[in-house]
């Protein structure tokens, strides 16, 4: 391959600036219904803070020198962050993708496959950050973060939403049709939701599932925001982040690859 | 001459093993009606897929204003105004919100969008419609509401994949006249169909396409004087197909579809009042037009896909 045609296959998976056009469009369209859009979820994650901050937090009482209700808020916080990205991106992505020919209409304009998968993706972690922002009101006024925690918190929710965003759109690329995503939520996000530390440290599994758990992204956003709790920063944030940016850049190439391969044919 | 805005030879395109694209040529010049006719699985589609990028060729070469076409070129898409075969609005907005975003997604600066938008809504006779979901709208309204969007950053070309298919006359007169007015405005225009009144009405040289291959180019008057005969008259009885020796030597071609007779000829008015005086025969005489044309080269069989 020469230089020039490498180049060009590189710049194909490098979105414009045009991709903030298809968030916007995503924006005009939540705003339609963005009070029921917020109740629904804020609904979930506000039942399991207060199912099991206080219900399982009595018995608990503390894990290391965290209360239990701060310990599973900043738990829920990261999580809601991977549920909000995953199903905004499967089902909106595929709805827009399969159903509605959204893609297909924005490719008949300057926007490339680079720029719509981009807009999702950015749109799936936007949605993170808003269901985020009304969890960690609710957990403050619970009294499980203080205010100046949401510094740390709140832009560790938006990166974990362009990673599971991007994940999830691979997936979206790659789905026969609305059942297939049930696969993805068995076999990927539920077993995260319950084996990276969300409810209970993975120090406490078998060193084995220890070390495949330590691999996965939601252990590492779990482990970002936790600390943000007691305001203090997570002691191998590096590493954390390193981990999330890889998983998100290479979701995000092979989406792009995969929904290029869909629709390009 | 007029400057080339299409371009394309030997372009091919195949999926597996079936050639749907099988070595074309033809060139569209600034401000022409240029139509592609076939049947069902021609390639017709396939051809405007790859002229609009969502396809990549084969082989052979495409250009658009001197470019190669690849997918995904913005400049490319800066010059075309793409009508797909399927309304693929944005129902989960608004009739004047489709078009916005549309603007949007051209780069166009927010003062210049109202403006277009207004312009846009007239040019669709939408106006009054700016604020209904794109849902509730007739299949007329979405097809002009989707002309309309295509139009939103002035191409130079507009290429409509069947651009009534499904409308009622009413909605297709209107999209006709929406249409010629571009035209007039030196817009160039590429629309595929298989409405021969479409073609000879919009366009101003046709291609008909069968199985991936060209059958025939030129003006709709150059290709009716070509393939067929100046009149035709059609035959039938009540009951059954009208035997053709009936009326002794017949002064034409004579073919049989169903259980009418078609003959093709010139001066047929003598057979028709031969026809006329016969109990239980009837008859129709017209001047030739595309669809005998399109019959004649794509023969009569139920193609593919029909």
């Amino acid at each position: 391959m020469s230089g020039g045609s490498m180049m060009r296959q590189v710049w194909r998976f490098i979105p414009s600036r045009r991709f903030g056009q298809v968030w916007l469009r995503h924006f005009m369209v939540w705003r339609k219904t963005a009070a029921a859009s917020l109740a629904g979820s804020l609904g979930e994650p506000f039942l399991y803070l207060v199912g099991l901050g206080y219900g399982l937090g009595r018995f608990v009482g503390m894990i290391g020198d965290m209360d239990y209700l701060v310990y599973v808020a900043s738990g829920i916080l990261a999580a809601n962050s991977m549920n909000t990205a995953t199903f905004e991106a499967v089902y909106g992505g595929f709805t827009r993708m399969v159903r509605q020919n959204t893609f297909h209409a924005m490719l008949a304009t300057p926007l490339t496959v680079a720029d719509v998968v981009a807009g999702e993706v950015v749109w799936a972690a936007t949605r993170s950050l808003i269901a985020g922002v009304a969890i960690f009101i609710v957990a403050m006024l619970l009294d499980a973060f203080p205010p100046q925690a949401a510094i740390m918190a709140l832009p560790v929710v938006f990166l974990s939403g362009l990673t599971f965003g991007a994940m999830a759109m691979v997936v979206t690329a790659i789905s026969p049709g609305y059942d297939f995503f049930l696969y993805y939520f068995t076999l990927v996000t539920t077993p995260m939701f319950l084996f990276c530390g969300v409810f209970y440290p993975v120090a406490s599994l078998p060193s084995l599932v220890q070390f495949l758990v330590s691999s996965l992204p939601l252990t590492h956003v779990v482990a970002l925001v936790r600390p943000a709790g007691h305001g203090r920063l997570p002691e191998e944030i590096g590493m954390n982040l390193a981990v999330i940016a890889i998983y998100a850049m290479i979701s995000f190439v092979a989406a792009v690859a995969l929904v290029r391969r869909r629709i390009i044919v | 001459m007029r400057s080339t805005i299409i371009l394309a030879s030997n372009l091919t395109k195949r999926y597996g093993a079936r050639m749907v694209v099988d070595g074309i040529d033809f060139e569209i010049r600034q401000g022409e009606c240029f139509g592609f006719l076939g049947p069902n699985g021609a390639g017709k589609s396939t051809t405007m897929r790859m002229i609009t990028g969502l396809t990549p060729r084969d082989g052979g070469r495409l250009e658009i204003l001197g470019r190669d076409v690849v997918p995904e070129d913005p400049l490319i898409a800066a010059q075309l105004g793409i009508v797909p075969q399927e309304n693929n609005l944005d129902t989960d907005l608004g009739v004047a919100e489709n078009l916005e975003v549309y603007c949007r997604y051209f780069g166009m600066p927010a003062r210049a969008r109202a403006e277009r938008i207004e312009h846009l809504l007239e040019f669709a006779q939408l106006s009054d419609r700016r604020d209904a979901p794109v849902r509730i709208l007739s299949g007329g309204m979405m097809r002009r509401l989707v002309i309309a969007r295509a139009l939103v950053a002035q191409p130079r070309m507009v290429i409509l994949d069947e651009p009534t298919t499904g409308l009622d006359p009413q909605a297709r007169h209107l999209i006709w006249q929406r249409l010629a007015s571009l035209k007039e405005r030196g817009v160039t225009l590429l629309l595929t169909t298989h409405y021969m009144e479409e073609a000879s009405r919009l366009c101003d040289r046709l291609l008909i396409l069968d199985q991936g291959r060209i059958l025939d180019q030129g003006t709709p008057e150059a290709l009716i004087a070509k393939h067929v005969e100046p009149e035709v008259l059609e035959v039938w009885t009540h009951k059954g197909c009208p035997d053709p020796n009936t009326f002794g030597p017949l002064p034409g071609r004579l073919e049989r579809v169903g259980d009418v007779l078609y003959v093709h000829g010139v001066q047929l008015e003598s057979l028709r009042a031969r026809v006329r005086q016969r109990d239980g025969y009837s008859c129709l005489l017209r001047p030739a037009n595309l669809e005998d044309v399109f019959l004649r080269l794509t023969g009569h069989d139920l193609g593919e896909g029909s």
